[in-house]
């Protein structure tokens, strides 16, 4: 098989699953005991911190580990907002989050918060001067994605930062599709709380952080045992976290050449494709996107089907997100970039990954041919757009 | 999510493409999913003679044009019209909850393409 869908998920890295494995059974002490094995476990985990804080230039007590984005970004917006509700009840987000801002925000929206959603360009990038407009003194957290998951756009997260601290707001980065693929540096991009998964770098799922700058303080979510600073209680997934930081290690030290890498394969990719087939097209900013990120959209044909046929020719890809395939409506991110509902439901996303090989290029270019050659005969929007 | 039949019927659509004289031709689409069918009859002596489908749509909406294209094949008008949405989903060894409406396409497709040629029928006479 050849797998093009690393934005859902990616496989586990042999040496991080080795270094997981030692403390299932072997090292399975608790971490906050006092006997040995206990501390072998803390050990584990203190290191492990020093990794994820390194992979985005973080110090070690800002890093708390989490069940996985999803929470992270959780902990980290309504943590905010609950404490700060009496400074004001405004929340600045954009509109093609993922789910886990999008709909935690939709959420705060019916308990008595207002919500900006700011909207894109064609090409998928907020433009900072709506930003500039839409702050007011009710503002109180602005969180913006690093990358999207769909389309791989990078957002310019520097300048949004720049602009919350000259606005003592507090800023929140989605970093799950842009940890471990592009330079992340929490320092560089101004932002205060950053969310990271672990299985989007090779490592496992049910596995995150959350960087939280010294100083912010957040309202904890859940409430039990006063792990991870009181923000994240529950005891710890050791090897969950051990897995997270191998991830992130090797991903910090493969970090340049793997860009260059999956950069390579990308452009050819949309190179051949957008050349070999009529009416075509790439969904997003053609350079400012993830190393690995490919999202088409093809006049005629629906993206489920066209996923279907790749399938049955031994290829993984996704119409948009992994979780938009549950639903029937198109995706709220390429309706952002104002296109038209039927075209909206004509993409495909192929993301890629460091086992990818340039030798499967070909045959997935000519897979792609091929099904939407098949699929367009049976199509009666394509009879339409000839004529 | 699929059963083997959908994908069966999917990978290997039945009577795809265009009736050029056909005698009913029939449209629908669903706004939700923004999914668009047409099927095409040619009708002989009462009885379905031809039949051909064009789909816009997920798998499951190809999977059940072209199953309802093979369930109409041959049959006489009345029992074309017979053939229900739950029959559709049914000979396709049923479908995935949220994917129910697209029997409904196939099965509101083929009525409308009868419609179409009892229409003209009746201008003729
Ligand atoms: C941008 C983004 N944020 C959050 C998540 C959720 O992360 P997790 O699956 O670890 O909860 C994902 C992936 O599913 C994602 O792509
Ligand atoms: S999802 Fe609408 S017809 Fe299948």
């Amino acid at each position: 098989m050849i797998y093009m869908d690393h934005s859902a998920t990616s496989p586990v890295d042999i040496e991080v699953l080795n270094a997981m494995e030692p403390y299932f059974v072997d090292s399975y002490g608790n971490a906050s005991t006092l006997y040995s094995l206990g501390r072998e476990a803390r050990r584990a985990m203190e290191s492990s911190r020093e990794k994820v804080a390194s992979i985005i230039g973080a110090n070690t007590d800002e890093i708390i580990f989490t069940s996985g984005g999803t929470e992270s970004d959780n902990i980290a917006i309504k943590g905010i907002v609950y404490r700060f509700r009496r400074r004001g009840n405004n929340i600045i987000t954009s509109n093609i989050e993922h789910p886990a801002v999008d709909e935690t925000c939709k959420y705060l929206e019916k308990n008595g918060f207002e919500v900006t959603y700011l909207p894109v360009g064609k090409d998928g990038i907020v433009n900072t001067s709506d930003l500039e407009d839409a702050i007011s003194d009710k503002t109180i957290l602005i969180t913006i994605m690093h990358a999207n998951n769909e389309i791989g756009t990078i957002q310019p997260i520097r300048e949004i930062g720049e602009i919350a601290r000259e606005n003592k707001i507090y800023f929140h980065t989605d970093a799950v599709q842009s940890v471990g693929k592009i330079p992340v540096n929490v320092e560089e991009l101004n932002v205060d709380m950053l969310s990271l998964s672990a299985h989007k770098l090779y490592g496992p799922k049910g596995i995150g952080a959350l960087y939280i700058k010294k100083g912010v303080n957040v309202e904890p979510i859940i409430h039990g045992g006063g792990h991870e600073k009181g923000i994240r209680p529950g005891t710890e997934n050791v090897a969950g976290i051990v897995g997270l930081g191998k991830a992130c290690e090797i991903a910090e030290n493969n970090l340049e050449e793997e860009a260059q890498y999956l950069t390579t394969m990308r452009d050819e990719l949309i190179r051949r494709v957008l050349s070999e087939i009529d009416e075509s097209y790439l969904n997003g900013h053609p350079t400012k996107r993830l190393p690995n990120n490919i999202n088409f959209r093809f006049t005629g044909i629906e993206g489920e089907s066209l996923v279907l046929h790749l399938d049955s020719k031994n290829i993984a890809s996704s119409t948009g997100s992994a979780c938009s395939s549950k639903k029937l409506e198109a995706s709220h991110v390429l309706m952002a970039l104002g296109l038209e509902e039927v075209q909206a439901h004509g993409s495909l996303r192929l993301t890629l990954g460091k086992e990818n090989k340039v030798e499967d290029i070909n045959y997935v270019v000519e897979s792609i041919k091929d099904a939407v050659d098949t699929l367009r005969k049976m199509s009666p929007l394509w009879c339409q757009a000839e004529v | 999510m699929y059963s083997e039949k959908v994908m069966e019927h999917f990978s290997n659509p039945r009577n795809v493409g265009e009736i050029e004289d056909a005698d009913g031709v029939g449209t629908v689409g669903n706004p939700v999913c923004g999914d668009l069918m047409t099927i095409y009859i040619k009708v002989k002596d009462n009885i379905i003679e031809d039949i051909k489908f064009k789909t816009f749509g997920c798998g499951a909406a190809i999977a059940t044009s072209s199953m309802v294209t093979e369930m109409a094949m041959g049959k006489t008008i009345e029992e074309a019209l017979k053939i229900s949405r739950n029959d559709v989903a049914n000979e396709l060894e049923g479908l995935p909850p949220v994917k129910m409406h697209c029997s409904n396409l196939a099965a509101d497709a083929l009525k409308a393409a009868i419609d179409d040629y009892k229409k003209k029928l009746t201008a003729k006479e």
